[in-house]
């Protein structure tokens, strides 16, 4: 017996060291020890973008090894901070505490903005009233007073049927909650909490597309993703102007406001200095603008990601929002603070 | 009068059998009931993975790294990933347990700090398991300095199931009838030599099903490895244990950083590309597969060391 169980453990350890083979053949790249890794974490919206980069840097021969972890943008910066991670995906401009922290333990690190998202208001497709809405009547469904209160359609506008409202929103830790509290109640993390939340935004499209009553809120890929089963909101920034439905092109000639979001990638200058680091954050420059529209994100124009990678070879390092949230931001704006940095 | 009163009694007897059958009769029900639920659940559970999730297990799911497009993406990384985080955990719970449950049982004196060993054993074993990992994120990844690497994770998981394999251990060795070591002593061995060849060879059995248990459980734990650091995105293996050129062992693989199949699975399944939910029915398929091969393991295990036990 004891001789056959013994067996058995030799098949088991050949059978770990054959499959190991088989994959260190795959990427027929040198031991672990003589490469150094490159470590980013951060926000889950910038994930897609900044996985897309890596998948493909990695696909060329002699490129250093990626990691990319998702913690959230908090999250992410944290580990930044304490010089555990080289690139921080952030789906907002750093914060005070978070500068504090960095300045701290002396990271500098570039800020770079790499795409826009358009933070999408969507209803059941049957819903054919509240095709239009102001920032004004978003903010009567969304803030904390209207909780328990503003129940039904005709209560945001009296034009609209007398039916319950269902409401479904981005979960309390993440940076959409922010940004979305910020742009339309004004004031970050504020917010109405009878509603449907849920960090997973598959959830809030399950949830949204089998309501009729449904209103919710989420990143613009989710919505490009299911055009057939939800309806985008055109939102008017102001009672007086036009409403703009979300698309890449409102984006990028601002007239979808205050929903358009810069998205950053914070590059620690420490790390920025090791040359396998270098040439990745080339990479992504380079290929960013096909890559951020692959992921149903919005790239910059072309002379921003000039403007930005001008920052690298300038060594300008810190933020341009001095721990300020970026509300309600064009990209010629956002372009405009940069210059000034 | 006695021929009445017997028939009296009769039909008390009867009536007595009937509601006894009645009563075993509704109690079968619900057991069915309670057990058809179950295993409905699961059935159902399983037949829409398998129906999502089979079209995607080929042979390049198995040897492609994950990608952003859904019909390039595998699970290399992620059960490469689980497969080595759940040897250093084996390697370290195991060892580790059995040998507190042994002398927790065979030689521990019987006093108040046993007793309140015990009890913090037993309280172990219901600590939520973000715990353990805020627990490790503090210890060994933050003064260690260990990182988010496969050791890291192995520990990890190793101190969650330790409890359950402790308690495993102390369960089987209590089932052995006292004569097998008064007999062993009579014939003048050691307790060491009565553990060695009498307590821990028959105990094996209920040590291995313990041991698969905690292991079953921490194949499938995200919460943990997500708080030490555990990578989404990762695109090489942990370094080969054997090389061509001497030492030929080496121990890289320990600090490399890794992905696990749950966090690829939970990547997936929150993705808004709707061809990703398939990868991750096919990625979960592979992920009970796994668990069902280690709990065979452990059932044939059993079988064969039962076979040797003769009392």
């Amino acid at each position: 017996m004891s001789c056959k169980l013994r067996f058995s453990a030799l098949i088991g350890v050949l059978a770990l060291a054959g499959c190991q083979q088989d994959g260190t053949d795959q990427t027929a790249a040198p031991p672990a020890a003589a490469m150094s890794t490159i470590q980013i974490d951060g926000s889950s919206t910038v994930f897609p973008i900044t996985e897309a980069v890596a998948e493909e840097y990695q696909a060329q021969p002699g490129a250093a090894r990626v990691t990319v972890g998702v913690s959230g943008t908090g999250g992410g910066f944290k580990k930044f901070c304490r010089g555990e991670s080289d690139i921080s995906n952030a789906s907002r401009p750093i914060q005070k505490s978070e500068m504090a922290a960095c300045a701290e333990n002396g990271v500098e690190y570039f800020e770079l903005p790499v795409a826009f998202d358009a933070l999408t208001v969507v209803i059941h497709p049957d819903n054919d009233f509240a095709q239009a809405m102001s920032v004004d009547e978003l903010k009567t469904l969304w803030q904390p007073a209207a909780q328990g209160e503003v129940m039904r359609w005709n209560q945001v506008n009296p034009a609209w049927p007398d039916e319950p409202i269902s409401l479904y929103g981005a979960g309390a830790d993440s940076g959409t909650f922010d940004y979305f509290t910020e742009a339309v109640v004004g004031k970050a993390k504020s917010s109405r909490g009878d509603f449907t939340a849920s960090e997973d935004d598959n959830v809030l499209v399950q949830g949204i597309s089998g309501d009729v009553n449904a209103i919710g809120y989420f990143g613009y890929a989710y919505y490009a993703e299911n055009t057939d089963k939800l309806r985008a909101v055109a939102i008017a920034n102001g009672a007086d102007q036009e409403a703009v439905y979300p698309s890449p092109k409102a984006v990028i000639d601002g007239t979808y406001q205050p929903l358009s979001r810069p998205m950053f990638i914070y590059v620690s200058k420490a790390s920025f200095a090791r040359p396998e680091v270098k040439a990745f954050i080339d990479f992504y420059f380079d290929n960013i603008a096909v890559l951020a529209e692959e992921t149903k994100n919005v790239p910059l124009p072309a002379a921003a990601y000039d403007q930005v990678r001008q920052h690298l070879v300038d060594g300008r390092v810190g933020t341009v929002f001095k721990g300020e949230p970026a509300t309600a931001i064009t990209i010629e704006e956002l372009l405009a603070r940069d210059a000034g940095l | 009068m006695p021929k009445q009163r017997s028939t009296r009694d009769l039909s008390l007897i009867r009536r007595l059998i009937r509601s006894g059958k009645r009563n075993e009769t509704l109690f079968i029900a619900t057991g069915l009931a309670a057990l058809a639920l179950a295993v409905l659940t699961f059935l159902a559970l399983f037949i829409d993975m398998l129906i999502d999730g089979s079209p995607r297990l080929t042979a390049e799911f198995f040897s492609n790294y994950a990608s952003r497009k859904a019909e390039k993406a595998g699970i290399l990384a992620a059960w490469v990933g689980t497969f080595t985080v759940m040897l250093v955990t084996a390697a370290v719970a195991v060892p580790l347990g059995v040998m507190s449950g042994i002398y927790l049982e065979e030689y521990a004196p019987k006093n108040r700090f046993t007793d309140l060993i015990e009890i913090n054993i037993n309280n172990l074993a219901g600590v939520p398991s973000i715990v353990y990992g805020l627990l490790a994120l503090g210890m060994f990844v933050h003064t260690f300095g260990m990182g988010a690497s496969v050791a890291t994770a192995g520990l990890t998981l190793a101190l969650l199931i330790l409890p359950v394999v402790i308690v495993a251990t102390r369960e089987s060795i209590r089932a052995i009838p006292g004569s097998i070591r008064e007999a062993a002593y009579a014939l003048g061995a050691t307790r060491w030599q009565t553990v060695q060849h009498h307590v821990l060879p028959y105990s094996m059995p209920g040590i291995l099903t313990g041991v698969i248990i905690g292991l079953s459980r921490a194949i499938g734990e995200t919460a943990p490895i997500v708080i030490i650091g555990a990578v989404t995105f990762i695109a090489f293996l942990p370094g080969s244990p054997v090389q061509s050129a001497p030492p030929f062992i080496s121990f890289d693989w320990l600090s490399a950083p890794f992905t696990a199949m749950p966090i690829q699975i939970f990547n997936w399944t929150s993705r808004p590309d709707a061809a990703f939910q398939a990868n991750a029915s096919a990625a979960a398929l592979v992920l009970v597969a796994m668990t069902v091969v280690m709990n065979g393991l452990a059932i044939w295990l059993r079988y064969r060391l039962r076979r040797n036990i003769k009392w």
